[in-house]
């Protein structure tokens, strides 16, 4: 009795001092139920500002949208791929070459994974780069003015997926093709696609000082899917690693023909040696059609130019520059770890998780252990290369980053969880639902030597009872994890625009000084713009009206115009003469068949407008810019198309 | 006396100052302005705080009827005043020589003293003119025209020196480095006169 006595008085002891040491861990900050306000983590008070920056992909809405961590707040959605009456872009006379394409005027694509620029492996935040998947193109746009700057058309892709990934000192950025076509494109039975079809992998050089990108070769490879691709880097830099599916060279039904290999392949392409071959001569140039378009900040301007050649590599031609590494399931992720040592690659129809060893692959190659080959590229073996399996205990790994202490996240789409565990051992450390089917995370820095390892954002597929319903389509949700601790605590939860595919983040700090506030008027060099109000007139050539107007708050000069006639295409080049942060005007005409423009301080931009009805019409500053906002208007008269009436212009006469 | 003389020199050279730094400053904060407005007034001209804001401060102003901020052709002022402090330091220089070589008596450090103060007073007396002139001389279309409770209209003056509310802005008025340097060269020009006095007593 006694002895049963001491036994419980011990329990109890024992419980109380974990019931208190669960609190004081609380306390210190860590993990747990009994952990201090979640909602303390994410509060960030009014006039405060966040710690990081998000770049969330908008997946079909083609553009790009702008969150602070870690309140999941909205700053800004980029255009980028996509026409956006907000601003005008796509529709102003300045932007709309930015969407040329080989196909014409391509006003739409589907944004899937922005990557930010490095310099030795570490965030730079010069530029984010982000590819147009439908009509294959990549963008970059800066970080000063958070405006696109360049898109590049990607000839013979298809599916531009396994894009748009930077090398470490952002030498390339590199667009795999997720579909394999013919190439050069012909005419032949969909039936023939085993051998006829390839796959091409593009490395776009980025020129270091303005970021401009041209094709530097396209390696064709075998007609598999190309999904996803990251970099080697500290060690591994020089290569690049791409998953594939397919390789059962399926062209119908592929949910079920593609899936009928036990492993696909990691393609590990060393660029380095293939930069060297190319420039030594290498390659043969193909006759191809693509465009690059070029935004141009002093003009204001983007042109776009049709690019007519393309230098192509086979495979063959670069002996020992690729080699195939077996990976189970279809993988859909393909992940470097911030030492450059650990290539994950997530079978996604897998439960487990593969990770290869670079120095084992290194070895193998060395030791020429092949295990077979597919056109001629060696695959090595499995067991050779492998550095371990995470027996992850959930299904349909997708994407892993790193947090730079060791550990490893991985999203599980079918099982709807965020899986912690640890490089080297493998081992599972935590698990935290998603809500619901995730896709893709995101640690700010997690693609790169130096990620900081604080905030994990999860990008769900799926949203259902999350928020307030909005009938049958709603946003996407993601959720906020603090991922400082031993175990992943979920902090919040917030809708997205479109469909994150991807997203990549950074520190504010590396952002915030460089981001501009106004165009200087003195260095603008628009053709059309002027840089006082005397400047302004209407020059008539032709059946184009010319109208050359400034804005300033709060009037446009000039805002009486006569002379215009039905037919006439009439040019509204505006010139908006504020030189303060945040003063933008804008501009819109009754019956015009484009959107408005939003002209930032000291920026000129232009809106064309095709009068069709005789009469006076107005038009109307569209942001709310001052007091006088309202008064912010003007009148043109259109005269019959026969008319004499002589072009005239006045402001306050 | 030697010291006196040093003290002097010294002095009246902080006055140069006023060439390189600026003398008094104006800044306009405003709910929607975070980072406020501001003008810098130099001996020879004003300058926006940041690149911008003398335009910025006439865009606002208009809506008032306020006449745009003078440049410095538009005011006598801009021109002469450098060449008073010019001169005042030259003639402060050779003083407090003369008297470090013990050739003239410390009463001219008190004389310098006190001629700069009746020019500095003259000085901050036409400021304050022309602070009225540009706060009240508004133009009779102006978009907002404001009366004050008694009827009469707003007048828009920052204040000489200190903290004013005009309209949605906090206009505050403060000596900026050039205009400190000169107030603690003038404080020196005084402690020299009462050096030499003390060593002209003692020597006696």
């Amino acid at each position: 009795m006694k002895n049963n006595n001491l036994h419980a008085n011990a329990l109890i002891i024992g419980m109380l001092a974990l019931i208190m040491s669960c609190g004081q861990a609380g306390k210190n900050g860590s993990n747990g139920a009994l952990s201090g306000s979640i909602a303390e983590k994410v509060y960030i008070a009014p006039g405060e500002r966040d710690e990081q920056y998000a770049f969330l992909s908008g997946g079909y809405s083609g553009n790009l949208t702008v969150y602070g961590l870690p309140s999941g707040r909205l700053f800004k959605e980029i255009p980028v791929f996509s026409q956006f009456p907000t601003s005008g872009y796509g529709y102003s006379e300045e932007t709309k070459p930015m969407l040329n394409t080989s196909f014409g005027f391509i006003p739409w694509d589907d944004l899937h994974h922005p990557d930010i620029s490095q310099t030795n492996g570490e965030l730079d935040g010069r530029w984010i780069f982000a590819n147009g998947n439908n009509t294959p193109r990549i963008a970059r746009v800066s970080l000063s003015t958070f405006e696109t700057e360049e898109i590049i058309e990607v000839p013979n892709s298809a599916g531009n997926h396994s894009s748009s990934f930077i090398t470490e000192n952002t030498e390339y950025v590199v667009a795999g093709t997720r579909f394999s076509v013919p190439v050069p494109q012909k005419d032949i039975p969909i039936k023939e696609y085993k051998s006829n079809f390839k796959g091409a992998l593009t490395f776009i050089s980025v020129e270091p000082e303005h970021g401009h990108m041209d094709i530097k070769f396209q390696l064709l490879m075998p007609g598999f899917n190309y999904d996803l691709s990251h970099p080697g880097r500290g060690k591994s830099h020089g290569w690049f690693f791409f998953s594939t599916y397919n390789t059962e060279e399926a062209n119908t039904l592929l949910e079920v023909n593609a899936s009928q290999n036990d492993k696909d392949f990691i393609a590990a392409v060393n660029w380095k040696k293939i930069e060297e071959f190319v420039n030594n001569g290498g390659g043969t140039k193909m006759a191809s059609n693509y465009a690059h378009n070029v935004y141009n900040e002093s003009t204001h301007t983007a042109t776009s130019t049709i690019k007519k050649e393309v230098l192509t590599v086979n495979p063959a031609d670069v002996p020992g520059a690729i080699y195939f590494l077996p990976t189970p399931k279809s993988p859909h992720g393909c992940d470097v770890d911030p030492s450059g040592q650990y290539i994950v690659g997530a079978g996604k129809l897998s439960a487990n998780i593969t990770v290869h060893s670079f120095d084992k692959m290194l070895a193998a190659i060395e030791a020429k252990k092949f295990d077979g080959d597919a056109y001629g590229i060696p695959i090595l073996n499995y067991d050779d290369v492998l550095a371990g399996s995470v027996q992850s205990g959930g299904l349909g790994p997708l994407h892993t980053e790193f947090d730079g202490r060791g550990n490893a996240y991985t999203t599980f789409f079918i099982s709807s969880e965020v899986v912690k565990w640890k490089l080297e051992t493998w081992e599972v450390i935590d698990r935290k639902p998603t809500y619901y089917s995730v896709g893709h995370l995101m640690i700010p820095g997690g693609n790169s030597r130096n990620p900081h390892g604080k905030y994990l954002v999860a990008m769900n597929k799926i949203t259902k009872d999350r928020y307030l319903p909005t009938g049958p389509e709603m946003e996407h949700s993601a959720q906020i994890y603090d991922i400082s601790g031993e175990k992943m605590e979920l902090l919040y939860d917030f809708p997205t625009h479109g469909e994150p595919h991807y997203a990549a983040g950074c520190n504010a700090d590396l952002l915030v000084n460089n981001s501009k506030k106004i165009y200087r008027l003195d260095e603008n060099n628009h053709p059309y713009g002027i840089k006082s109000p005397a400047e302004a007139r209407v020059e008539r050539d032709g059946k184009e009206v010319h109208i050359y107007m400034s804005t300033i708050r709060s009037h446009f000069t000039p805002d009486n115009i006569e002379g215009v006639k039905v037919g006439d295409k009439v040019y509204f080049h505006i010139t908006n003469h504020e030189q303060d942060f945040d003063v933008p005007h804008g501009f819109s005409m009754i019956g015009q068949g484009t959107s408005e423009i939003l002209i930032m301080p000291g920026q000129t931009k232009t809106s064309l407008w095709e009068p069709k009805k005789v009469g006076v019409w107005p038009f109307y500053c569209t942001d709310f810019c001052s007091a006088l906002h309202q008064e912010m208007q003007g009148y043109i008269r259109v005269s019959p198309a026969q008319s004499d009436i002589q072009l005239s212009w006045s402001l306050d006469e | 006396m030697k010291r006196a003389g040093i003290l002097m020199i010294l002095g009246s050279m902080l006055l140069a100052g006023l060439f390189v730094f600026p003398m008094w400053n104006i800044r306009l904060g405003a709910p929607q302005y975070p980072e406020p407005l501001g003008i810098d007034i130099h001996v020879n001209g004003l300058r926006g705080e940041s690149e911008f804001d003398i335009q910025n401060i006439d865009g606002l102003n208009h809506y008032i009827g306020m006449k745009t901020l003078p440049k410095p052709e538009d005011m006598w002022e801009f021109s002469v005043f450098p060449r008073i402090v010019g001169s005042m330091v030259f003639l402060g220089v050779m003083i407090g020589t003369l008297g470090f070589l013990q050739k003239i008596s410390p009463i001219w450090f008190l004389i310098w003293f006190v001629v700069m103060s009746i020019l500095g007073a003259l000085g901050v007396y036409d400021f304050n003119l022309w602070l009225i002139d540009y706060g009240s001389d508004l133009d009779p279309d102006a978009i907002l025209k404001l009366v004050n409770p008694d009827g009469t209209p707003m007048q828009y003056n920052p204040p000489l020196i200190g903290h004013k509310k005009l309209l949605n802005f906090d206009a505050y008025s403060y000596p900026r480095i050039g205009g400190i340097l000169m107030g603690i060269g003038m404080l020196f020009t005084l402690m020299a006169y009462y050096m030499g006095r003390k060593f002209q007593l003692s020597t006696k």
